[in-house]
């Protein structure tokens, strides 16, 4: 069998994926938003000193980063209706109850991993930046948002846009609970036309230009902004710890 | 309610059918992460060398592979090799090579990249002082380069394995009766183990996956001591 990419145009297949990819990039955006919001809260709450508000944003991270998102897709889906009362079931099942499940899952498992970037953002910048900044008048919270978040912000957008690229990629786990996203929608059509190669080399395009167009994005923020700051505040720890950023982030991509 | 049935497919979801029929539930976990880890160690070795290349025809394709299948989720290299290998090979393969290959495949790339910076982290002065003592260059990097490489490898490939061991809960989508899978089975057939049955999954791969992170911090811990 020759590859015939005229499958993807002719109806309803284009418009069937043309669709899955819109949801995905639905299912992203929204996600991206959710997750960011819900980690800084997270992050917020995990440097606390107190012990009561510390200790729930710890066992949350631990327990999300810990066990596999598919699990967790199931578990809102399948295991959740039964933990919610009846009355609200009625109203959720009257949505579209799959995306949702879908939805929640994405949010509470990458703001688990956005927390940890924000708290390591804000570690990395020095102590003595903050000393200074009180004793020059200011109080925590100027400290804070004038010094320290400013550059912590800086330092964590990088793993913070790869981290949106994992988001894109894990939405295509929504797959298991028939959310209609770019890889459902792909399936469909070999399932209809018999035209593997094609059906899921177009949805195999969509995300590699999702990923070039992140690593251009990273490239050029890295060379533009990043550089500086990692000129003068931690161009002596650069050539310390290679590996460790190896383990942080496999570069632009993020984690598997 | 349900934790009385789940007592009566506790060896399901631990052995599958094991004894009578094909080994399954967490035992096909462990034995698939294992596995498909060991292989995906060896991709990735291979494919850091040759990403270190000085030679271009081994360092463009590994290059190439490194990129397209980070750039694409999980669930994709699964069904190329699922849907799309049986088709090239003209016959079919099981469920369980078509997710073993699929793994190796992934994480390889992902090997490969932790490969090729822990070669980058050793000192250049090293490659330098053995390449003068009279070594050649495949002896400076297999004596010299990759047992020092290795070490600083470590933490990140056992990183790199709980993220195996949290994405193996995937395969059960193109039929493989590994834990997730099974408890699938379990909660399709007695609606009433629902919960339960997310309790022991989640609680399993809590245990496995923090065991093994725990691990790797305190081995991080220890080399960046004695470095």
């Amino acid at each position: 069998m020759g590859l015939d990419p005229r499958v993807l145009w002719t109806p309803p297949y284009g418009g069937w994926l043309v669709e899955g990819i819109l949801t995905t990039l639905r299912l992203t955006g929204v996600a991206i938003l959710g997750s960011t919001l819900l980690a800084i809260v997270v992050s917020m709450m995990r440097m606390s000193t107190l012990r009561s508000v510390s200790m729930p944003a710890r066992a949350y991270v631990y327990f999300f980063r810990n066990t596999p998102f598919p699990v967790q897709v199931l578990f809102w889906y399948f295991g959740a209706p039964h933990l919610i009362p009846e009355r609200f079931l009625e109203w959720l099942y009257a949505g579209d109850f799959e995306f949702l499940a879908a939805l929640v899952a994405l949010i509470l498992y990458t703001a688990a991993y956005i927390a940890e970037h924000f708290r390591s953002g804000i570690s990395a910048i020095p102590r003595s930046q903050m000393e200074s900044a009180l004793s020059s008048g200011m109080n925590y919270i100027q400290a804070m948002s004038y010094v320290i978040l400013p550059q912590a912000f800086r330092i964590s957008l990088p793993p913070l846009i790869s981290e949106y690229l994992t988001i894109a990629k894990n939405s295509s786990v929504a797959m298991i609970i028939g959310v209609a996203e770019a890889m459902t929608m792909a399936r469909r059509v070999e399932s209809y036309s018999f035209r593997a190669f094609e059906a899921f080399g177009a949805v195999t395009l969509f995300y590699l230009s999702l990923s070039l167009l992140t690593s251009f994005v990273l490239n050029w923020y890295n060379r533009r902004y990043l550089a500086l700051i990692t000129a003068d505040e931690r161009g002596k720890k650069r050539r310390k710890r290679p590996i460790g950023q190896a383990k942080r982030g496999l570069g632009w991509a993020g984690r598997p | 309610m349900g934790w009385t049935t789940l007592g009566d497919y506790l060896q399901f979801l631990m052995l599958g059918a094991y004894p009578r029929g094909p080994l399954g539930g967490l035992a096909l976990t462990i034995y698939l992460s294992v596995a498909a880890g060991l292989s995906s160690f060896g991709v990735g070795l291979l494919g850091g060398l040759a990403r270190n290349s000085s030679r271009k025809y081994l360092r463009v394709p590994a290059t190439i592979y490194v990129e397209v299948i980070r750039g694409i989720p999980f669930i994709m290299v699964l069904f190329w090799f699922y849907f799309l290998v049986p088709r090239i090979l003209q016959h079919s393969i099981t469920e369980n090579t078509a997710a073993f290959v699929g793994i190796t495949f992934f994480f390889g790339a992902y090997g490969t990249e932790i490969v090729r910076a822990g070669i980058l982290s050793v000192d250049k002065g090293q490659v330098e002082a053995g390449l003068s003592s009279g070594l050649f260059d495949w002896q400076v990097m297999l004596f010299i380069i990759l047992p020092q490489a290795l070490r600083n490898m470590i933490p990140s490939f056992v990183n790199l394995y709980v993220s195996l061991i949290k994405d193996t809960s995937l395969i059960f989508f193109i039929g493989v009766t590994e834990l997730t899978g099974a408890a699938t089975q379990v909660m399709r057939r007695e609606v009433a183990t629902t919960v339960p049955v997310f309790i022991l999954l989640f609680a399993v791969y809590l245990i496995l996956c923090s065991t093994l992170n725990s691990f790797s911090d305190r081995l991080e811990a220890r080399l960046a001591s004695t470095s």
